[in-house]
């Protein structure tokens, strides 16, 4: 199905050690070798499984709601002025994002080894939930890490999951953030890799992950690409994405790479600006470095310390981008730039009073390149944007910004 | 290796294997509590009669390291330490003392250094051996930037979930010493050793002539004596840290550092 509706000549990256150019690869302890490579040579037997990938679609369809629709966003498109613009409606999966897609595929294959603890670390949330939701349907164990910062912006995600039977977890060391709850998920693997699998939630960390996870979310750009044609007759000229580990954004964009008149652009947090310590925006002012087990872009000082990064929104807010990203940056296929929070959160208010959709905060980000952009192309050109979460979670803190008169929220 | 001279590891194994005892290898965070604390500390390990000194360079996410660990490098960062700062401890210590140093640390801030001239540098200024916990020897050979080692050796981890078809291959790619992990985790103190640490050891020396070293949660003196039955090294690290940080304000925090490290010594050597 998917050679027929992805472009003529997709990537054939990561290589077998999951190298993109220089990028990516498994810099890990010693320890998780041996469970990295199980897992990649049992991710390899599943893809190539009918039988897995029957009842991956199965639930995909059932138990998600795939597949999700492509949505003309008219009034939007009106008031902009410009290009057609179609939203891609990751927003109205089962919990509520994209993240599901990842976590099914990846509970599927845990089953296949034999696991039966679960870990994962969370940052807006949204891949927690997932998480929590697909342990809960298969009946396992299952623990998230989570910076003790978002637990507290993202209360509503932490109780979702205590609800499905999840620990939550609080982690407090450095920032209190997403690269927190990746080192303390990585440690909690280190000591309990018999019996866990960690799933983890962005196009991240060593390999197979980055390409696992983008394989899982590769049904976002295949649905799409299929959708638009049967649309519009024709391929988009522009794919925009929100871009914090990167998995929706490479989710929707990897279908497309051999379409060349197709141009991407993936919009990363750029917070209250482009000051050190003051963004997430790892193309613009970081360095290659390695970090949490991948060789990529991230924001580092000048003696390899991992800088603090802030952004209005958990999901963004990380020090390094997934290291295909990197490479698709370095080969000038994919574009990238930033949104601040003030944009993003314009962009949050702009499709909930005109489209009657309220996005995630992570998306708003996506949507905020769309504001600029979109007045720019003429009418005959159409963008698809990724709208990969919807922003039930973020009602109380942009109701801080939005509707200051509110009684502030209690979740 | 790209010099003639003998590295001081490799001579202080082939003395100790003369003698028949097993080396004691003591680990403490480069800057923890600071700098100028920091050099009484390495110097109170030596006189503890430790014959290998493990020090941590800083890193902000210390990923394979447990709480204690993590707690040394944010207090060494939180006063100042950086990769320079390091190499100048180094130097300082260097002038008095011919205990070999390696170094115990996490890729980026050696990449961000710069990965060959972090090699050049600190060889220059003293250090013996490196051990890069997130670099194994398979993303080495793959990135031409990261195959630089000049005079440092690279010491290798192994662990007990190494299948037995990879020892061959981290044996081959290890220098001065292989550095056993000795249990699946973290750094950090636990009250029993694992099992199986001679049965392991003795499946890598089945691979290799170079000195094993065991490490990873050995606390007291009786597990020091007893990792030195089955093993040419012993590592205590989180047990002396959690000393740095209980006397880090004392006066006499490297006499209180001595009087805790020299039982630990005692017991490898006691075998």
């Amino acid at each position: 199905m998917s050679a027929v509706t992805d472009s003529p000549t997709p990537t054939t990256l990561p290589d077998e050690s999951g190298h993109f150019g220089t990028f990516g690869g498994r810099f890990v302890p010693e320890t998780l070798m041996a469970a990295l490579k199980e897992l990649t040579s049992e991710y390899e037997k599943a893809k190539a499984d009918p039988a897995f990938q029957e009842e991956l679609s199965n639930m995909l369809a059932d138990f998600c709601g795939r597949e999700t629709p492509l949505y003309f966003a008219e009034r939007w498109t009106e008031q902009l002025g410009g290009a057609k613009i179609f939203l891609k409606r990751e927003d109205l999966l089962h919990t509520g994002a994209h993240k599901i897609n990842n976590a099914l595929g990846q509970i599927l294959l845990a089953k296949r080894l034999g696991k039966t603890r679960i870990i994962a670390e969370t940052g807006a949330g949204q891949h927690g939930v997932a998480t929590a939701t697909v342990a809960a349907r298969f009946g396992m164990k299952c623990i998230v890490y989570m910076g003790s910062i978002d637990m507290e912006r993202q209360h509503l995600n932490v109780v979702r999951m205590r609800l499905m039977g999840a620990e939550v977890r609080g982690v407090e060391a450095g920032q209190k953030t997403l690269k927190e709850a990746v080192n303390e998920a990585l440690r909690d693997w280190v000591t309990n890799v018999e019996d866990t699998h960690y799933i983890l939630g962005s196009a991240l960390g060593p390999h197979p992950y980055p390409m696992m996870v983008r394989d899982f979310h590769r049904v976002i750009g295949t649905e799409a690409r299929r959708q638009i044609l049967a649309k519009e007759d024709k391929l988009p000229d522009l794919l925009v994405a929100c871009v914090g580990g990167g998995s929706n954004a490479i989710g929707l964009f990897h279908p497309f790479l051999g379409d060349d008149s197709v141009k991407m652009m993936g919009v990363e947090a750029g917070g209250h600006g482009i000051v050190k310590g003051d963004h997430a925006a790892r193309f613009q002012g970081g360095k290659l470095g390695v970090l949490q087990g991948t060789k990529t872009w991230l924001l580092a000082d000048d003696d390899g310390q991992i800088e603090l990064t802030h952004s209005v929104s958990a999901g963004l807010d990380y020090a390094a981008v997934g290291p295909e990203h990197a490479f698709l940056q370095s080969e000038g296929r994919v574009e990238y730039t930033y949104a601040t929070d003030d944009e993003a959160l314009a962009a949050f208010k702009t499709l909930s009073e005109i489209e009657g959709i309220i996005p995630a905060l992570e998306t708003s980000h996506a949507l905020a390149y769309v504001n600029k952009v979109a007045s720019t192309m003429s009418k005959d050109q159409i963008i698809v944007v990724s709208l990969s979460g919807r922003g039930d979670k973020d009602v109380a803190q942009a109701a801080r910004y939005l509707l200051p008169d509110e009684k502030p929220l209690e979740v | 290796m790209s010099s003639s001279t003998p590295n001081r590891i490799d001579t202080t194994f082939a003395r100790l294997k003369s003698e028949s005892k097993a080396a004691f290898i003591a680990y403490v965070s480069a800057g923890d509590p600071d700098m100028p604390k920091s050099i009484e500390v390495i110097r109170a390990l030596e006189r503890a009669g430790a014959d290998i000194i493990e020090l941590g360079v800083p890193f902000s996410d210390p990923m394979a390291d447990g709480i204690v660990n993590q707690m040394a490098a944010h207090r060494a960062l939180e006063a100042g330490a950086t990769t320079i700062k390091v190499l100048e401890l180094i130097r300082e210590f260097r002038k008095e003392s011919e205990t070999p140093i390696v170094l115990f640390t996490y890729l980026n801030p050696i990449y961000t250094y710069g990965f060959k001239k972090f090699h050049k540098d600190a060889a220059a200024a003293g250090a013996d051996g490196i051990l890069l916990l997130d670099l194994p020897p398979d993303e080495a050979g793959k990135n031409a930037e990261m195959t630089e080692t000049g005079d440092l050796l690279h010491i290798r981890l192994i662990a007990p979930t190494t299948p037995a078809e990879r020892l061959p291959e981290l044996a081959k790619s290890s220098e001065g010493f292989i550095y056993y992990v000795s249990r699946a985790g973290v750094t950090g103190a636990q009250t029993s050793l694992s099992d199986n640490i001679a049965e392991n050891v003795a499946a890598i020396k089945a691979h290799t002539d170079l000195p094993v070293a065991v490490g990873f949660g050995i606390s007291t003196p009786e597990q020091s004596a007893e990792v030195a039955k089955a093993a040419e090294g012993v590592v205590v690290g989180s047990a002396i840290v959690k000393q740095v940080e209980a006397y880090g304000a004392s006066d006499d925090l490297g006499d209180k550092i001595e009087a805790f490290v020299k039982p630990l010594v005692d017991g490898a050597k006691s075998v």
